[in-house]
């Protein structure tokens, strides 16, 4: 009797790439649920243009490399990369903005550096950094909480640019805490004083706390369910509250202490699901915690010396560079091998 | 003793696998059957090959050798049942490459007619070494899967004392229950067979690891063991967790060693041997039988009649299935091992040899096509899983890249080939095919690498061998010139020379007259010594026209013996 010899895995469980990204999909809905109770619709349909724009885009690329493109889309990795853009951009952020850090995630971030899997920068930071540098007047445009912005309105401002009559813009917009707190300090205000501010709350922004313990519990069901590793989120999130303390301890005037930090600017989004992607980060237990403690770092040196409101996008991507270095480095020691 | 409070270690990595065992262990192990024909590759182990010492035509009686071993690393391999050798030649043998090898084919006779064999009772009187050559001539090999020469396992060699031998029955494969029913059912076997191989050893003490998913089989040996007597044998359950039964694994799992990553369990003073191989072991030393069949699973939901079989060894597996009563009808996948390590078969026309422990017949591969596979995006869920604690993840993008030095780095060769890798790869990567192809590609290198080192330092040789001899003609040369001019520069023997010279010219006539007159040995031949000549010189002209189609080796040590 002839059989098929397969060249396949003969036993597997029931893991793929798809489950995978849905998964992360998934655990961002709790803080994006939050973000727009805070926030309104604008968030909802920054995502929508995001992933539109993603969608297309990512199907033009596999058509034009020439991959087959049904079994590609269902990965929901561009899904993924356009959320995670939609999220870390400003609230206020016009559409074409964007479909601009979009597209430039998709096509050159991720395809032309061979797709998925091949990317060595994170596509949704690149895309981020791209409008960061090119449009930065548009970077810190962000509504504030409980707006009062109906669905309507929303579309007219953010799709028209039209600002909905009886509504002052300005009165609806303000900066991130983070970035209030760098022009607070510039004009010599102490950090307790700024923190003062009705834009504050408990722990950090006022909304933004509620929707950073959203990315945390998303976060932790990750690692619960072992799609992302512990080591990544941990060394991130001890760095930046490491530092933090540190500089709070020497003068709590000049540097705000670690809830600020962790509780403002995407910081938690980013440790549990920016920093974390595979693809870019390192890949050994060890060089995960190297890696993670050196976009700590950097987050913190660039929020807190630097010219831009915030320092993530630019820290992972620094990271990302120096990933193949680290993980040649850190090889775990293998079984039989001298200790 | 069953020890249950025995510290354990652990290993990194591994999985818990569905085991799919129930299976094939409804039912006692089936009673062997004479095929009407038996195929028995020569090589059937890690080593040489054997050395035939029978031909065509030859009847063979059941036990009798058919080949030899040849070298240290060999056994013999006997006739499993009692018959006349048909065939010597090529046949497909089990291998993943779908390989060719030369096999004796025995048309059987139905008599099972044994050869006269020898018993050892009392091999506790004997020399550990009388011992390993009793175990050698009865063509026992590693039934785990290796297939390495049991004997050559029993030596410690220059090391004086081993501590632990170490007895495998985890069976940790999924489907594969072949171990367990021989424990269950042949648990004093096994006992005995495990003291032979101490004694042999001269083991400290002896470690039966058995994972704790096979209850009957743990009672089954603990009650053996008591009857036996033995103090120095300790049975241990170990917790159930894929690869386990990996013998660096499980060395590390009862001892806490670890075997050097470019070693042996030997190095650390362990030997680990398998539950088949103990209970061969018996066989051969208490009742003289050398290793003529063995038990094999066959299961899976493409068999009829999934159990395990004692079956001879060179059965034809098509044979041996219709036996048990054959294929379900929508089978579409053959496996030879289990579902982790085992490879695919295009064919059933092969016969089941020493190693072969399992058959899987599948009518729904566990996964389907490989449209199924994404690029590796890094997860690092295969290095969660590695229990060697590699970085497959870097070993494939090295294998991709066919980078086979860089790949070493990432230490390729380390890596046992347990799949779970694969098994949990989020874009179904088939990873260890992309290792096992990288460490062919690398012994082939290797291989290429010494045939030309040893090319070329034979031509080296030549070359420097041609260079000192022209060195040499040219110092003759000189010194002769020198000699000569100083000759001339001297007047007064000019004429001596002349005289010499004379004198020489004269010699070589007197020379020349007598050849022609003594008659050369090609003179007066007969018309059929003529005709051999002739026929020798033609020979020759025709080599010397198609020199191209002689081998390599030919043409070089030819090319010698004429430059001398």
């Amino acid at each position: 009797m002839q059989f098929n010899k397969t060249t396949s895995i003969n036993m597997h469980n029931s893991n793929n790439v798809s489950a995978v990204m849905l998964r992360v999909l998934l655990a961002l809905l709790p803080g994006t649920l939050i973000y727009a109770y805070f926030f309104g619709w604008n968030i909802l349909l920054n995502i929508t243009i995001a992933c539109i724009t993603a969608v297309i885009s990512e199907a033009l690329m596999l058509y034009l490399r020439k991959r087959p493109i049904k079994p590609y889309m269902k990965d929901y990795s561009a899904i993924l990369t356009a959320c995670l853009l939609a999220l870390a951009l400003p609230t206020l952020a016009p559409w074409w903005l964007i479909v601009i850090a979009t597209l430039f995630a998709i096509i050159i971030a991720k395809h032309l550096y061979g797709g998925l899997g091949y990317n060595p920068f994170n596509p949704a930071m690149v895309g981020y950094v791209v409008v960061m540098i090119s449009f930065p007047q548009y970077m810190t445009q962000w509504l504030i909480p409980h707006n009062g912005l109906d669905l309507m309105q929303t579309l007219q401002l953010q799709l028209w640019g039209i600002t909905p009559e009886s509504i002052i813009l300005d009165s609806i917009t303000s900066a991130t805490p983070i970035d209030s707190i760098k022009t607070g300090l510039s004009l010599q205000r102490p950090i307790t004083e700024i923190g003062q501010s009705p834009l504050f709350g408990t722990l950090g922004g006022i909304g933004w706390e509620w929707i950073t313990t959203g990315f945390f519990a998303g976060g932790l069901w990750l690692i619960y369910k072992r799609t992302i590793g512990w080591q990544i989120p941990v060394a991130m999130l001890s760095t930046i509250a490491a530092m933090s303390l540190v500089f709070n301890f020497i003068s709590p005037e000049l540097y705000a202490g670690p809830l600020l930090h962790l509780f403002n600017g995407g910081t938690v989004l980013a440790a549990f699901f920016i920093a974390t992607d595979p693809v870019s980060a390192s890949t050994t237990p060890k060089g995960r915690i190297i890696y993670a403690i050196g976009i700590g770092l950097l987050t913190y040196i660039i929020r807190t010396w630097g010219g831009y409101p915030d320092g993530i996008a630019f820290a992972v991507l620094l990271m990302n560079m120096a990933v193949p270095t680290i993980d040649y480095y850190t090889q775990p020691r293998i079984f039989g091998a001298n200790r | 003793m069953n020890r249950s409070n025995n510290k354990l270690w652990s290993f990194h990595g591994g999985l818990h696998l569905p085991g799919h065992k129930s299976i094939s262990t409804g039912r006692a192990i089936s009673k062997t059957f004479i095929p009407s024909r038996l195929i028995l590759p020569l090589q059937q182990h890690i080593g040489e090959s054997s050395e035939l010492v029978t031909k065509i035509g030859d009847k063979v009686l059941k036990g009798q050798i058919l080949a030899r071993a040849n070298g240290y690393v060999s056994v013999p391999l006997h006739a499993p049942t009692s018959g006349t050798i048909t065939h010597i030649e090529e046949h497909i043998v089990p291998h993943p490459s779908g390989l060719s090898a030369l096999c004796i084919t025995i048309e059987t006779d139905q008599k099972d007619e044994w050869i006269k064999i020898e018993e050892t009772p009392d091999y506790k009187n004997m020399d550990p070494s009388a011992l390993r050559n009793r175990i050698r001539d009865a063509g026992i090999v590693g039934l785990g899967g290796a297939g390495f020469p049991t004997f050559i396992k029993l030596n410690p060699g220059s090391r004086t004392a081993i501590d632990e031998l170490i007895i495998n029955a985890a069976e940790c494969e999924p489907y594969i229950s072949c171990d367990d029913m021989l424990m269950r059912e042949r648990a004093q076997e096994i006992i005995q067979g495990v003291q032979i191989m101490q004694h042999a050893l001269q083991a400290r003490r002896c470690l039966i690891g058995i994972e704790d998913n096979k209850p009957e089989a743990l009672a089954a040996l603990n009650k053996a063991l008591q009857l036996s007597g033995s103090g120095s044998i300790d049975i241990i359950s170990i917790p159930t967790r894929y690869p386990a039964g990996g013998e660096k694994q499980l060395i590390k799992i009862l001892t806490g060693k670890e075997s050097p990553s470019h070693g042996l369990p030997l190095d650390i003073g362990v030997v680990c041997q398998n539950t088949g191989t103990a209970a061969a072991v018996s066989q051969a030393i208490l009742h003289g039988k050398p290793l003529l069949s063995r038990v094999i699973t066959l299961t899976g939901d493409g068999i009829k009649q999934p159990g395990n079989y004692d079956v001879l060894i060179g059965t034809p597996i098509n044979e041996l299935i219709e036996h048990s009563g054959g294929y379900h009808q929508s089978v579409k996948q053959l496996l030879m091992g289990g579902p982790m390590m085992g490879f695919n078969l295009d064919t059933d026309q092969l016969p089941v040899i020493k190693t072969t422990n399992c058959l899987l017949a599948l009518c729904e591969p566990h996964t389907d096509s490989s449209q199924n596979v994404m690029p590796c995006i890094r997860c690092g869920a295969c290095m969660d899983v590695c229990p060697v604690k590699l970085l497959p993840q870097q070993l494939y993008w090295q294998a991709y890249a066919k980078d086979f030095d860089k790949i070493q780095d990432y230490n390729l060769f380390d890596c046992i080939e347990c799949g779970c890798c694969s098994y949990v790869c989020p874009s179904q990567i088939p990873l260890v095919q992309y290792y096992r192809f990288a460490k062919t590609e690398i012994w082939a290198q290797e291989r290429d690498k010494i045939k030309s080192d040893h090319a070329r330092e034979r031509h080296e040789f030549r070359l420097e061998r041609l260079e000192q001899e022209k060195r040499e003609r040219e110092e003759r040369m000189r010194k002769k010139k020198a000699a000569l001019q100083a000759n001339k520069n001297k007047p007064g023997k000019n004429e001596a020379k002349k005289d010499a010279i004379a004198e020489a010219l004269a010699r070589v006539k007197a020379k020349q007259q007598n050849e022609t007159i003594e008659p050369k040995n090609t003179n007066n031949l007969t018309p059929g010594q003529q005709q051999k000549i002739d026929d020798i010189n033609n020979r020759r002209t025709k080599q010397k026209t198609v020199p191209d189609k002689q081998p390599e080796k030919n043409n070089a040590s030819k090319s010698d013996n004429t430059a001398e």
